[in-house]
């Protein structure tokens, strides 16, 4: 991935960049469904303000790059991540990770191992927070 | 010299207790760049003056005097430093440096891994997902960095809780925050001491990304429950129960999430800045005097050998003593 000019490197830098998130935001819904999922059930798992045909044409790209798989659904088509289960590079990437210790990881993770306390403590700050309407809201895919 | 040489461990040693303390409770980023520049300073500092200390040991050997055509007897007589003190000030570095030189070669070698197996995964998008039920996400540096994330991870988290877990790691690879913890590391390699601080900076990063993430989401109770529930759901899955010696960073960052965003203040940051500079100007100082202490050496070296000289004017003309009396080096530092 190499800019292709000094001159629009800054333009096409924060557009390949705003759209690289939204293929990133598109994958991912993707991945967390059920199912196959079509364009407008992408958008409603999206969140913020994105047109109809932003989604379409992320989608076209995504399928492009052999990233999803599609098939007729009605009218247009319903997408689905291809899978990956047969290879084992997510095995090989979780033993890299544990192999470090704590000291020397290189890499910053999401979240750190909890202890028993810690879980304790987080699910009360947790509850304690979406004691409303949260949980039902964000559980299930917004829908 | 005498005490200048010592200023270094004293701020270390200041610095590692107090500033993991402070940093929790300040602005994450501009702690983050605070704890990335004590980690330099203190490092370099460490190490300056473990070497100083050990010179003056080493240059008291003949064989070394010789070589640097000193004397070793003035060099002795002068030298404020004992020679255990010079002698564990050599061992201690060169551990540290041996430390160093394996922390970098296992940075190096983790990073490899990780892309050759990054690089097996489909697609060259921002994202790649491992079709893993584990929840796992973190950022893989490079060019372009990559966000890697479970499938699992994925699942349980809300369509805004996923979102602000992309920003969130999103935060890591544009702030290049791979390149904070790679000196955090290698400065605890070298110094132990340095441990808790590199521990607090890697805090301060989550909290970096965190912050960054809330204000991409523009909700920070989402920040907060994607890293809660993400930490439950890990926990859940982790298996054997690991010792975990992260002390409770997890709840501390949902706290914070749930809390305002911390003031910012300028106090903290200008005590630690004044220190570094303390650091800086007493190993300064200290080279400095070594300097000198050489120099004065040297001249009584020269003076030896014009003696001798001038005792036996027959004079054969002896191979090894262009021995150099002119202007002495250091003459330019004083001026």
């Amino acid at each position: 991935m190499v800019a292709n000019g000094p001159k629009g490197e800054e333009a096409a830098g924060s557009g390949r960049r705003a759209r690289g998130a939204l293929e990133s935001d598109v994958l991912a819904a993707l991945w967390a469904a059920d199912g196959p999922l079509t364009a407008r059930q992408v958008l409603e798992r999206l969140p913020g303000e994105l047109a109809y045909t932003t989604v379409l044409t992320i989608l076209s790209r995504l399928h492009d790059k052999a990233v999803l798989v599609r098939h007729r659904e009605g009218r247009g088509y319903a997408y689905a991540p291809v899978r990956d289960e047969a290879s084992h590079t997510a095995r090989r990437m979780r033993s890299v990770l544990e192999e470090g210790s704590d000291r020397e990881a290189v890499l910053a993770r999401f979240v750190s191992e909890l202890s028993a306390q810690d879980e304790e403590l987080l699910q009360q700050l947790l509850s304690g927070q979406d004691a409303g309407d949260a949980r039902g809201e964000s559980f299930d895919g917004g829908r | 010299m005498l005490i200048s040489v010592y200023i270094p461990f004293v701020v270390t040693t200041v610095l590692t207790v107090l500033a993991p303390r402070m940093a929790r409770r300040l602005t994450p980023r501009p702690a983050a760049w605070a704890l990335a520049c004590a980690a330099l300073v203190t490092a370099a500092g460490w190490a300056g003056s473990l070497a100083l200390l050990a010179f003056t040991g080493i240059a008291q050997i003949p064989q070394v005097a010789a070589e640097g055509h000193w004397s070793a007897a003035a060099v002795r007589a002068q030298d404020p430093v004992y020679v255990t003190v010079a002698v564990v000030g050599a061992v201690v570095l060169a551990a540290g440096v041996g430390n160093l030189g394996m922390a970098a070669f296992r940075q190096v070698r983790q990073i490899v891994r990780f892309r050759k197996e990054c690089a097996e995964l489909p697609g060259d998008t921002e994202l790649s997902v491992l079709d893993d039920d584990a929840p796992l996400a973190f950022a893989l540096p490079g060019a372009p960095g990559r966000i890697v994330v479970s499938r699992g991870m994925l699942r349980r988290l809300g369509n805004e809780e996923r979102a602000a877990l992309l920003a969130h790691e999103r935060a890591h690879l544009r702030g290049r925050h791979h390149l904070f913890l790679g000196l955090w590391q290698l400065a605890a390699a070298l110094n132990p001491l340095l441990r808790p601080l590199a521990k607090a900076g890697a805090f301060a990063l989550e909290r970096w990304a965190d912050e960054e993430a809330a204000v991409r989401v523009g909700d920070r109770t989402v920040v907060a429950r994607a890293v809660g529930r993400a930490a439950l759901a890990s926990a859940g899955a982790a298996g054997p129960a690991v010792l975990a010696a992260t002390g409770g960073e997890v709840p501390q960052r949902v706290r914070a999430l749930l809390a305002p965003p911390p003031a910012r203040r300028s106090l903290p940051f200008a005590a630690g800045a004044f220190l570094l500079a303390v650091c800086c100007a007493s190993l300064a100082n200290a080279a400095s005097d070594s300097d000198e202490l050489v120099d004065s050496a040297k001249r009584v070296r020269c003076a030896e050998l014009l003696a001798a000289t001038v005792a036996q004017p027959a004079g054969a003309p002896r191979p090894g003593a262009d021995f150099r009396c002119g202007p002495h080096h250091g003459g330019e530092h004083r001026s």
